[in-house]
């Protein structure tokens, strides 16, 4: 089965070149049936590869397909490389992808079929990309699925494109994730001159005996890409604005896709990681700064989908804490546990957003209980793991990187618990917000609120059980012994780093501890949010230190301050003095110059036979003249 | 100085001479006269070279037939008078000086040449004669002496296509 | 005679006839000047063909015997040539009264 490993990122292409090319005539059905059959069958390739990897004594294997580029001593094959962390993700992008494609297929249903086909197809692209960066065995595959998911967002982001302002946030999207890619370009590239390779194995085994700064660089710089397409700071802003897509869109993105590409590569390369500590630091700072600058952002949101990114970009930041500290298994725990609970939320949004009639504004809803149990309880539950309440999924996953963060350094312990509190309080000021109190839309919005069709309840009721259940693939040790089956399936790909770290378990009684503190703090917010807008929503405008959260901290003008405004002004400088004057110049010149010389030249051409020998025997002296000074 | 010297500069300067003197004399009918005579002196030094044969037929078709042609052809045009217009001063002041730059180019190439050791054998010396170029010729030359004789043919039809009214 | 002698006034020749075609500009001189450039080459041919016989001549009784058949055939060739050549010019009398060839400059229109 693993050596048909390449059908499963070959389906979705399929499905995206039928689609995209017969989206003209095409039925709104067979798209439909199209776009989501692809996705299955690669998952059910995926399920048999996954259950083949699970066996005891499972070897990683390298599908080698063809040869991609083959210069000197560079050999950079076109292979996949299936192991446990490969197949992990590639459940996590088919499964979530498969069940946000079949919520699609109601949720976009108005779109015209042309459209609807160009949604799919995109779709289709977008989990192709994903599958080749996660399947890629070296750095230059996983770049060109990089490149992809990046392209696929702008266009998803896009899609609505005759809406001037989402086309805006596709094109922000874009150049932010390509600042990001930059970094990682030039990563590849300093490892081919340094390892003379980028492949996975190989540069893994030259790692070990490199000088720690060159290694600091290289995973500098792949940071870098990963803050870009994982939304972490500097480059974080362009998620919340990706709210511009269509609600699926969204969940794709922040789920399953995309975002969690960053920490998958950092992931893959953890033994790079693990041998620089200063990247490490780095990298939990980062994880931390974001965690709590998206998680406070997120307080003070009144958009549904805002609120749900800026929280994805805070969970990001968790995730990075975890690779910062050396928690490989806890991030990619959190990953997972993640793609099931964030894609129920945002499910559920665009559940009732579509009730709603396009409205996002929780101000504007409220009371939604009564009228669409299905989403309000799923919702309800996601909003219990996001939270880390036991024994919701995300409990598990964030009290291990909490944890190990702990042992790393208290502090970083302490702000995580601040995050998570805050997470807690936001989450539950949505749900109470919006599915409690009073509705508060228009009468006409009121005569229109109905429970969604069964293809959206459907998938939400199938990751609400996975948000529930998730987490008990990850019990903690201290709760059963050996029940970190996670753990235990995953160690292969991290067990070189283990090795490094070679990190003490803390004593039982801390961990109780520390966990009770995180719980208590969790479920503090929760309650006091739930107290405070069950009955009473946070209506008012914000003031104060409110404004600054409400307004994101500014961060978007401080950018358009120091780095879009100046260099508008040099943009605007070079096109009205350097244009004009140089390049402009320089082109008429060479014309003037070309004119003016031709019509020297044709003076030659006079049609005297007299002047035509004259030539021709000036030519010859020439041509004798360098044959004898010049010869040799 | 042999004989053979004498005779071999005396005809060697009757040739440059004459060639000038095609060049420089206004009257072309002067022009073709002087052809002649570089005809001649080349004839000359065939014999000179023992290439009897060659020498003859040179003297038959250049300087009689060929020549006569052109003879016949001015005297028809009636271009017997200098009617040549001055041509432009500068032009032909630059076509001299061309022309002499290349023969300076070809002198300065092949002053260098290691042919001062070869000879050419002079009166003496069979194979000019028309007993061995004739079985030359039509041994091993006789296609390449057919064919010469359609190109003959095909020639005579286009002077006569060309040269007749419409 | 030793064979540069040959060469230097075959090139000499040959010379005087490019500069009689650069400056003249009556299109039967130039048709001479093109003949003697021809003329010029034959003798040349006829000197190597002969020095090429002394010194081969033991090895090959007719060595050389090539040079002076093409000088047959060059000959051949100018004969043709000249019939056509002229009768070119006759027509282009015939057409513009001159034998000028600056008057051939209507090409280029």
């Amino acid at each position: 089965m693993i050596h048909l490993v390449w059908l499963v990122p070959v389906l979705p292409l399929a499905g995206f070149l039928i689609l995209g090319l017969g989206r003209n005539n095409l039925s709104k059905a067979l798209t439909g049936l199209m776009g989501s059959g692809v996705i299955l069958a690669s998952f059910v390739i995926s399920l048999l590869i996954f259950l083949e990897v699970k066996q005891e004594g499972f070897v990683p294997v390298t599908v080698s397909l063809s040869e991609f580029i083959n210069a000197g001593k560079l050999q950079i094959p076109f292979a996949f490389q299936v192991d446990q962390l490969s197949t992990l993700f590639l459940l996590i992008i088919t499964g979530v992808g498969f069940l946000i494609h079949v919520y699609s297929t109601s949720y976009m249903h108005e779109e015209e079929a042309p459209h609807f086909a160009r949604y799919f197809a995109y779709l289709n692209l977008f989990v192709f990309s994903m599958l080749l960066l996660v399947l890629g065995a070296n750095y230059v595959i996983m770049f060109i699925g990089w490149e992809g998911v990046g392209l696929c967002s702008y266009l998803l982001i896009g899609f609505w494109f005759k809406n001037l302002e989402y086309g805006n946030a596709a094109k922000k999207a874009f150049i932010m994730n390509r600042i990001g890619d930059l970094g990682f370009l030039i990563a590849v590239f300093w490892m081919i001159n340094q390892f003379g390779s980028v492949t996975f194995g190989e540069v893994f085994a030259k790692a070990q005996g490199t000088p720690i700064a060159v290694l600091t660089g290289i995973t500098l710089l792949l940071f870098v890409g990963a803050t870009g397409k994982s939304a972490q700071i500097p480059l974080y802003t362009w998620l919340p604005d990706a709210m511009a897509g269509p609600t699926p869109v969204s969940a794709l993105i922040h789920a399953a896709t995309m975002v969690t590409a960053g920490i998958y590569m950092i992931a893959r390369s953890n033994i790079l990681y693990t041998l620089s500590p200063v990247t490490q630091t780095v990298v939990a700072l980062t994880g931390l700064a974001t965690a709590i600058l998206a998680a406070s952002i997120a307080l003070k949101q009144n958009d549904i989908k805002k609120v749900l990114a800026y929280s994805t970009v805070s969970q990001l930041g968790y995730m990075f804490i975890g690779l910062g500290v050396g928690a490989y298994t806890g991030a990619v725990f959190h990953v997972m546990t993640h793609a099931f609970f964030k894609a129920l939320l945002f499910l559920g949004a665009g559940s009732v957003i579509h009730a709603m009639g396009g409205e996002q504004d929780i101000r504007k809803m409220g009371g939604l209980k009564a009228y669409m149990p299905v989403t309000r309880w799923t919702f309800l539950l996601a909003c219990l793991a996001i939270a880390g309440i036991p024994p919701f999924s995300g409990f598990f996953s964030k009290d291990e990187i909490l944890s190990a963060a702990y042992a790393k350094n208290p502090v970083y312990y302490a702000i995580g618990v601040a995050g998570a509190l805050m997470t807690a309080f936001y989450m539950f000021r949505l749900y109470a917000t919006t599915f409690l109190g009073d509705f508060r839309g228009t009468a006409h919005q009121k005569d229109h609120l109905h429970e969604s069709p069964s293809a959206i309840t459907i998938p939400l009721i199938v990751l609400a059980a996975l948000s529930v259940t998730g987490g008990l693939i990850g019990m903690p040790e201290v709760f059963v012994k050996n029940g970190h089956l996670l753990e235990h399936f995953l160690e292969p790909v991290f067990a070189a780093s283990y090795k490094i770290q070679q990190a003490e378990p803390a004593p039982a009684s801390k961990e109780l501890t520390l966990m009770a503190i995180s719980v208590g703090v969790a479920l503090l917010g929760a309650l006091y949010a739930w107290s405070r807008f069950r009955k009473k929503p946070d209506l008012a405008e914000a003031t104060g230190f409110g404004k600054v959260l409400a307004n994101k901290w500014y961060v978007d003008e401080i950018y358009n301050a120091i780095i879009v405004k100046p260099l508008d002004a040099l943009a605007s400088f070079f096109n009205s003095f350097f244009e004009k004057n140089v390049i402009d110049g320089l082109v008429n010149g060479v014309g003037r110059a070309v004119r003016y010389g031709s019509r020297q030249i044709r003076l030659m051409q006079s049609g005297q036979v007299g002047g035509y020998v004259l030539l021709m025997v000036i030519g010859m002296v020439v041509l004798f003249l360098v044959q004898i000074f010049f010869k040799k | 100085m042999g004989i053979t010297q004498i005779l071999f500069w005396s005809l060697s300067v009757l040739a440059l001479f004459s060639a000038i003197m095609v060049v420089v004399s206004r009257n072309p009918v002067h022009s073709v006269l002087w052809l002649i005579m570089v005809f001649f002196a080349i004839s000359g030094h065939y014999i000179l070279l023992n290439a009897q044969f060659l020498a003859i037929v040179n003297l038959i078709v250049y300087a009689g037939a060929i020549m006569v042609l052109f003879l016949f052809v001015i005297m028809l045009m009636n271009l017997n008078a200098d009617t040549e217009p001055q041509k432009n001063k500068w032009l032909k002041i630059a076509g001299v000086i061309s022309g002499g730059a290349l023969l300076l180019v070809f002198v300065a190439a092949l002053k260098n040449v290691d042919a001062k050791a070869h000879v050419a054998q002079v009166a003496r010396g069979d194979i000019g004669l028309i007993h061995n170029l004739g079985i030359a010729l039509f041994h091993d030359y006789v296609v390449p002496f057919e064919i010469s004789s359609v190109l003959f043919l095909s020639a005579m039809v286009g002077a006569v296509v060309i040269g007749k009214k419409e | 005679m030793p064979i540069n002698y040959y060469i230097f006034l075959a090139v000499t020749l040959f010379c005087i006839g490019v500069t009689g075609v650069l400056t003249r500009r009556n299109a039967i001189i130039i048709f001479m000047c093109i003949e003697l450039m021809l003329n010029a080459v034959n003798l040349l041919l006829v000197a190597f063909s002969k020095m090429h016989y002394q010194e081969m001549v033991k090895l090959n009784p007719t060595a050389g015997i090539d040079g002076q058949l093409f000088v047959f055939f060059i000959m051949v060739v100018a004969a043709a040539e000249v019939s056509v050549g002229l009768a070119i010019i006759v027509m282009m009398y015939r057409n513009t009264h001159s034998v000028d060839v600056n008057f051939l400059n209507r090409l280029k229109h």
